[in-house]
């Protein structure tokens, strides 16, 4: 233990602190610009279990900030490389490396076998994934971001507290926003709040109370300013990735970076109350829908019309074969239309319905 | 009322300031969204979320504090 006596001699930390930190399993997602200092600080502090997974390749133009790897690295696997450095620095610890990609398939069985999630990706898509996967097997999330010379961190999911989805409910629109590798990033800054990340991780663990919960904490290295925003738990933003549970292998890999689409069978909608239609078709498409509790307001004009949609209602998304629908459903939940969803199988199904019902 | 208004990331660049201060008197954060997006063009379509008063709000909330916030998401790591 002589290897963590400066934490052992801290009366917040002690014997009975370190035991724990040896005790904690962490995953570290994406060995980058915020996993390096991460994966650094947590091996030294003697997490007992880190795992590292990416699935990424060590480019010279890394090295700038990704302070784990050496000229001796590149075109190696980043979680390799980064288990045979960190090995060197701790090696009393367990550490798994995962040279692979976090997907929707392999996301839960690993999150499961790790008591905190590390969210050090460079990308919208895992990110969503990062959190639904953590939101459904209710682990916490230490979310750090960088643009340029800015950073955010936050603590997800944690005692009840919001997830990534209360903060950004709906992902960006692909390619508006982009990452480091296309507008740079000071070096320093991944330091800095990759950091901050491992402070969060150990405060967690130490059950220290001022965890970056329900704060969204942001810093510009510019001009030194720092701000910490407050974020509120929003329940529908879980309950929208706890519907989705059981098909949650089956995601595509990148869904996770468009808003949930919710669809729905007729045999869900029976089960619905207050449920309208809303037929999203052209005006001239067939065949024509005659049935009680339905509008039609075209795809191409739904924006301009949705005042004309309850929100209180539950509003069934319907087009021809359900994948016009699916974009409707996206377009209402961006202007605030939760209670919405995307008919799957299109208007056939729902003229079946109402042969049922009849 | 006078507001100051921060922006963060690309949001800066676009409106070329960190900080401004402006002269509203509409009645809710949407109301002001759309001040921004006459005096700046380019803030029009980008994400972000609006914070009054250091807390996150939505866009129906009413302008009650002086200090807002604009908050785009960030990918990088």
């Amino acid at each position: 233990m002589e290897r963590y006596n400066r934490h052992i001699i801290l009366s917040e930390v002690g014997q009975e602190g370190q035991e724990k930190l040896l005790k904690a399993k962490v995953l570290v997602v994406g060995a980058g610009g915020l996993g390096c200092p991460v994966l650094q600080y947590l091996t030294a502090a003697g997490i007992g279990t880190i795992g590292i997974i990416d699935f990424d390749v060590i480019e010279e133009s890394n090295l700038q900030r990704q302070v784990l790897f050496g000229t001796s690295s590149i075109g190696k696997n980043k979680a390799i490389a980064a288990k045979e450095r960190l090995k060197d620095l701790n090696p009393t610890i367990t550490i798994n490396d995962y040279p692979e990609k976090l997907t929707p398939r392999n996301a839960l069985s690993l999150f499961e076998n790790y008591d905190i999630i590390v969210d050090g990706t460079d990308n919208f898509s895992t990110r969503y994934l990062i959190n639904d996967a953590a939101v459904l097997i209710k682990k916490p999330v230490v979310y750090a971001a960088i643009y340029k010379f800015e950073g955010q961190v936050s603590v997800f999911n944690y005692q009840n507290g919001p997830s990534y989805r209360c903060l950004f409910p709906n992902p960006p629109k692909e390619g508006s926003i982009a990452n480091c590798s296309e507008v740079g990033v000071l070096g320093v800054l991944t330091g800095i709040i990759g950091s901050m990340q491992a402070n969060e991780v150990i405060k967690i663990i130490l059950a220290f109370k001022g965890v970056l919960s329900g704060k969204l904490f942001c810093y510009n290295a510019k001009t030194s300013q720092t701000t910490t925003i407050k974020i509120k738990r929003i329940e529908s933003e879980f309950e929208k990735v706890l519907n989705q549970k059981t098909k949650f292998k089956e995601l595509d890999e990148n869904i996770s970076c468009k808003t949930l689409i919710q669809e729905v069978t007729v045999e869900d909608v029976l089960e619905k109350n207050q449920v309208m239609f809303i037929d999203i078709r052209k005006l001239h498409e067939q065949p024509e829908l005659n049935v009680p509790n339905c509008v039609q307001i075209p795809l191409d004009e739904l924006k301009n019309n949705l005042s004309e949609i309850n929100p209180n209602n539950t509003n069934i998304f319907v087009c021809q074969r359900g994948i016009r629908s699916k974009e409707a459903v996206r377009i209402a939940q961006e202007h605030g239309i939760a209670n919405c969803y995307s008919l799957k199988g299109g208007i056939s199904e729902l003229i079946q319905l109402f042969k049922i019902k009849i | 009322m006078i507001i100051n208004i921060k922006y963060f990331g690309l949001l800066a660049e676009i409106t070329n300031c960190n900080e401004e201060h402006l002269n509203f008197s509409d009645k809710t954060i949407g109301d002001l969204i759309n001040v921004l997006n006459k005096k700046h063009p380019k803030l029009k379509n980008k994400d972000f979320q609006v914070a009054q008063n250091n807390e996150i709000v939505s866009k129906k909330t009413t302008v009650s504090e002086t200090e807002i916030a604009l908050l785009p998401p960030f990918s990088g790591g």
